[in-house]
């Protein structure tokens, strides 16, 4: 399996306040493929997920050295439009964050903040297609004007993930996409995946090990703030190269 | 759902029963070249050993992947660790076929002790249950699978035959005591290729029902 780079993360160190939260991670996430970050709670995962898309400038205090270069640009740096990084570099959260409106709204919504002008009919067209993409045009398309919350918690979590197809991104970070559904519903969703990444670079936080096997091509393993391991997901569940993996994929620590 | 998964299934049996055909074809060759005393053939069985060997490490490779990174519960995880087994017992007939091609340069151009009758029949029993039991693993079909192991029973009275026929001509020919061992030994490579055969079958039967035990129609012996 030979990708090219989508994201490059080089000696990115991250800190909130004095407490070095990242260590000099260097990561090349792979295109079109399904990079998986693991690691145990705290080890940095989701602070490194959250850097690619810059969420942590939210954050007081924080402080970021290092690049992340997507389309040959760091994202990191200051000149950054971080608007136009997060249309690029979509993001679904754990639990599903539809807005209490209907679900044609809140599909429409990402196009209205990103000003993103088109004909009632090529709008139509994005969401139908956003719609197909994750499963639910059959379901869905009459009752757009329901309201969103009604539907189920996999369905809301479909309809997040059609909201930032819609705009076509090339990167979409999960942050623990399933942690609110059950088995049969996070099933749905890593096949899901596995079909968007013909056309998706996605890089997925779990805490569920399995579900990082089951659903990824890469994984990397975070420990303390450090990148310990990054390979091809086969091998890292059957012959990882670093000891501190092998304990923590075989539950010896964590 | 899981469709990638149940692809890669799919995918894993398709490759066990093409081991299958070449196992089969290795014994067939085996006992061919027996036959007809040729030594070149035998060398090549022997060399194409090393492509059985291979198949093996490469499904049960598959296999652990997709164990490790599908976590198969129930009948999906009872087909990996079937065919795992599988695989083992389809190579170890591969050596069994390789056994009797060192046979054929053991005994080089000259003519056996007498003529393979019984010897060809046991291959064709023997490749017989491989087919049917490959056909049972794949159509999930205990009850089929049980019956094939009635035939080792015939496998075993040739093998019998051919053991005591050459404990004869041995006590009336003394000199032909180190080929007679050749022709016992041959026959016993097949009689050991079918009992693995009765081995398949008993992973199919565990497959279908999750009951892991020897089949009551094999004899032990």
């Amino acid at each position: 399996m030979v990708s090219n780079t989508r994201v490059s993360i080089e000696n990115l160190n991250m800190f909130y306040g004095d407490f070095p939260a990242l260590k000099d991670v260097y990561l090349q996430v792979p295109e079109n493929n399904v990079t998986a970050l693991i690691g145990p709670s705290g080890c940095g995962k989701s602070t490194l997920l959250r850097c690619i898309n810059r969420m942590n400038d939210l954050i007081d205090g924080v402080r970021t050295e290092g690049r992340i270069i997507i389309d040959d640009q760091n994202i990191l740096s200051p000149e950054t439009d971080v608007v136009l990084l997060r249309k690029k570099v979509g993001m679904v959260f754990q639990r599903p964050n539809v807005f209490d409106l209907s679900i044609l709204e809140n599909l429409k919504f990402g196009l209205r903040i990103h000003r993103q002008m088109h004909s009632k009919k090529e709008t139509m067209e994005l969401i139908q297609k956003g719609l197909e993409d994750v499963g639910l045009w059959d379901v869905l398309k009459d009752k757009l004007r329901s309201n969103a919350r009604q539907l189920s918690l996999e369905q809301q979590q479909r309809l997040c993930i059609a909201r930032v197809l819609i705009l076509k991104p090339e990167v979409i970070l999960l942050d623990e996409p399933c942690s609110a559904l059950d088995p049969i519903a996070t099933m749905r969703i890593e096949e899901l995946l596995r079909a968007l990444r013909e056309r998706y670079t996605m890089i997925i936080v779990t805490h569920n090990m399995q579900q990082a096997a089951r659903a990824s091509d890469y994984t990397g393993f975070l420990y303390l703030g450090e990148l310990v391991e990054f390979g091809i997901t086969q091998d890292v569940f059957t012959a990882p190269r670093k000891e501190l993996t092998e304990n923590y994929i075989t539950g010896h620590f964590g | 759902m899981r469709e990638n998964f149940r692809k890669r299934i799919k995918e894993l049996e398709t490759r066990v029963i093409a081991m299958g055909k070449t196992v089969e074809a290795a014994i067939l060759s085996s006992v061919k070249a027996l036959q007809e005393r040729n030594l070149e053939a035998a060398e090549k069985i022997i060399r194409d050993d090393a492509l059985i060997n291979r198949q093996r490490w490469e499904i049960e490779e598959d296999c652990v992947n997709l164990i490790a990174m599908q976590q198969p519960v129930a009948s999906d995880l009872r087909e990996m660790i079937a065919i795992m087994n599988i695989v083992t017992d389809l190579e170890r007939m591969g050596d069994h076929a390789e056994g009797i091609a060192k046979i054929v340069l053991l005994l080089g151009k000259e003519d056996p002790v007498k003529p393979f009758i019984d010897v060809p029949i046991m291959a064709e029993k023997a490749v017989e249950m491989l087919r049917k039991s490959m056909e049972a693993f794949i159509r999930r079909d205990a009850k089929a699978a049980e019956a094939i192991c009635a035939l080792d029973d015939e496998v075993d009275a040739l093998n019998d035959k051919v053991y005591h026929n050459m404990i004869q001509c041995m006590i009336s020919q003394p000199q032909t005591v180190t080929r007679a061992t050749y022709q016992i030994w041959a026959a016993h490579n097949l009689e050991r290729i079918a009992d693995r055969v009765t081995n398949i079958c008993e992973r199919t039967v565990y497959l279908v029902t999750g009951s892991m035990h020897k089949l009551p129609n094999v004899s032990t012996y």
